[in-house]
């Protein structure tokens, strides 16, 4: 019956939102910030620990659908190994991707979210984490949201 | 399957309705968002096209021909809208813009006239957002306290053992909703407003969801304002009632100021119109009352007891079928429940339930249905909600739990 939705749960992402990776806090982190819809009720909170520019290790809690949960998912494999500017760079192309289908260089696995933009509901799940990604690279306090700009 | 009541013609009723005949995502549409809003019939999209194509003017005060037409219908309608409450004067209908519009009018003109320090605003904890926000404002501006009577569960019924406890001598108003949006549960209402009244409290009773579904009679209910929306029951968008008691009405301040609403205005003084113009002011929404007055007369051709027992057997049989599923958690109450159903599937997020059903050709909605602090209290984000009406058919509730098992399967693959 779902066929034609496989372009927005890939087999990676239904993967990513029953199984989240680096599903846990980092209690030595060295910045964090909180991504939250709350009309949907996405809430997650994003942890980072960097060595210097790159970044070392991520992880994150939280609730949410299942766009959102595989997003924030993939977002903490894709980025450690990354500088500042590098995850800058990936969070622009992401967001290319998921408004557009389409983007400007290499995204890696992230390529399955290129469904995305066909279900324009679903584009603030799919780009929550990545905010909150700016948010603590910024060392934002307050909680990042996707609600009302889509992206 | 179930076999509804034969002596009405379901099937052409939904005729009526251009909108139910399409596909989407390459299926048969099933609508079942009556909740949010309902689908217009023909002849509501035909008042209101017969209003902005021949009589389209300015209400009130217009001598000419296309004004006294404008107004005649404006006027007719509130007329119209006392009956389908049975309110006993149009005197005691006001338009607004919906249920919100009317409930905040309340609280804003009464609650600032007759709220001081001290006083509690008695609410539910079922209420809806459009319950619950106008009345912390007004609080927050009078120093008055909101309490609740609280809800027992997933049943979403109310524990009125606690009632009488409550209804303390602070308590000055006492507003509730009639049909829960979230849960689908029925309150007593008359029952409720009767022991408000003896006590001398003032009664609101939302009736969202209730009055294009069920026989409204506010004299029977005995609450002192009730609120509806339009678009809830076959109407436009952007039309609402609210219906106060006379002698309540008459004593309470403007809640707006402005044109239509006044009898003479001085540069320091202004003198008010009587209800129900004093709590209109400005060009109202004119097309909104026509096209409402066409759904009232819709609705009553049908009958609302017809209505109300359709309802409520797409939603029985919608509950047990989905209650016999495994990995299911359902909301509201088992009995007497309203043409809803609210639902959440083990470890499948609301919004995905929605997205997937929506593939189907099933809209459903998702979220937290304005009743965040219910969704709490119950320790939940969000539910799946299936609502239905009259138009709508066993066959598709079918069509929703084969839909539902689909996305049990997708998720567990």
């Amino acid at each position: 019956m779902f066929d034609d939705i496989n372009d927005l749960y890939q087999q990676v992402i239904l993967d990513h939102c029953k199984k989240p990776r680096n599903f846990h806090e980092l209690p030595q982190c060295s910045c964090s910030a909180q991504g939250f819809n709350p009309l949907c009720g996405d809430n997650l909170k994003l942890f980072l620990t960097l060595e210097g520019d790159v970044i070392k290790d991520a992880g994150f809690v939280g609730s949410g659908c299942c766009i959102s949960k595989a997003s924030a998912s993939l977002l903490t494999e894709n980025v450690k190994g990354k500088t500042r500017a590098e995850a800058e760079q990936m969070f622009e192309r992401v967001r290319e991707l998921v408004t557009t289908g389409k983007t400007t260089g290499d995204v890696g696995k992230l390529a399955v979210f290129a469904g995305v933009y066909k279900y324009p509901a679903r584009v603030k799940c799919a780009i929550l984490s990545w905010h909150a990604l700016i948010g603590a690279l910024k060392g934002q306090a307050a909680p990042v949201s996707t609600e009302n700009e889509q992206t | 399957m179930i076999s509804m009541n034969t002596s009405v013609d379901w099937a052409r009723l939904r005729t009526d309705f251009p909108i139910l005949n399409q596909q989407v995502h390459g299926k048969p549409l099933v609508y079942f968002d009556n909740a949010a809003t309902s689908q217009k019939p023909r002849s509501v999209i035909d008042a209101l096209t017969h209003y902005y194509e021949r009589d389209n003017a300015n209400v009130h005060r217009g001598i000419h021909e296309l004004s006294n037409r404008s107004t005649t219908a404006f006027e007719a309608a509130r007329t119209r809208a006392a009956r389908f409450i049975n309110a006993r004067s149009a005197d005691e209908i006001i338009f607004t813009r919906g249920t919100t519009e009317g409930i905040n009018l309340v609280a804003a003109a009464w609650g600032a006239q007759n709220l001081k320090p001290g006083d509690v605003i008695l609410l539910t904890e079922l209420e809806h957002h459009s319950n619950l926000v106008p009345w912390q404002m007004i609080a927050r501006r009078t120093g008055a306290k909101v309490a609740y009577i609280p809800v027992t569960g997933d049943e979403g019924t109310l524990d009125l053992t606690r009632l009488d406890a409550l209804l303390t001598s602070q308590v000055k108003i006492l507003s509730l909703v009639h049909i829960s949006n979230s849960m689908g549960t029925v309150n007593p209402v008359q029952e409720i407003c009767a022991r408000a009244r003896s006590r001398g409290i003032v009664t609101l009773v939302d009736g969202a969801q209730s009055a294009g579904h069920l026989p409204v009679d506010v004299q029977a209910i005995g609450c002192d304002f009730f609120a509806f929306s339009g678009h809830k029951i076959c109407g436009p968008t952007g039309i609402g009632v609210l219906w106060g008691r006379q002698e309540i009405l008459d004593a309470m301040p403007p809640y707006q100021g402005g044109g239509e609403m006044i009898l003479s205005v001085g540069y320091q003084k202004t003198e008010y119109k009587p209800s129900p113009h004093r709590f209109e002011a400005g060009t109202p929404d004119i097309s909104g009352p026509i096209g409402l007055h066409a759904a009232m007369d819709y609705l009553d051709a049908i009958g609302r007891e017809k209505i109300w027992q359709h309802d409520q057997q797409l939603a029985n049989y919608a509950y047990e079928q989905l209650g016999a599923l495994k990995n299911i958690r359902m909301f509201g109450p088992k009995v007497n429940r309203a043409g809803l159903v609210s639902f959440l599937l083990k470890d499948v997020h609301a919004h995905d339930v929605v997205t997937l059903a929506d593939q189907g050709g099933v809209a459903l909605r998702g979220g937290h249905h304005c009743t965040q602090p219910l969704m709490h209290k119950l320790g939940v984000e969000s539910t799946a909600r299936a609502s239905f009406y009259f138009y709508n058919t066993p066959a598709e509730v079918d069509v929703f739990i084969t839909v539902i098992k689909e996305i049990q399967k997708f998720f567990a693959a």
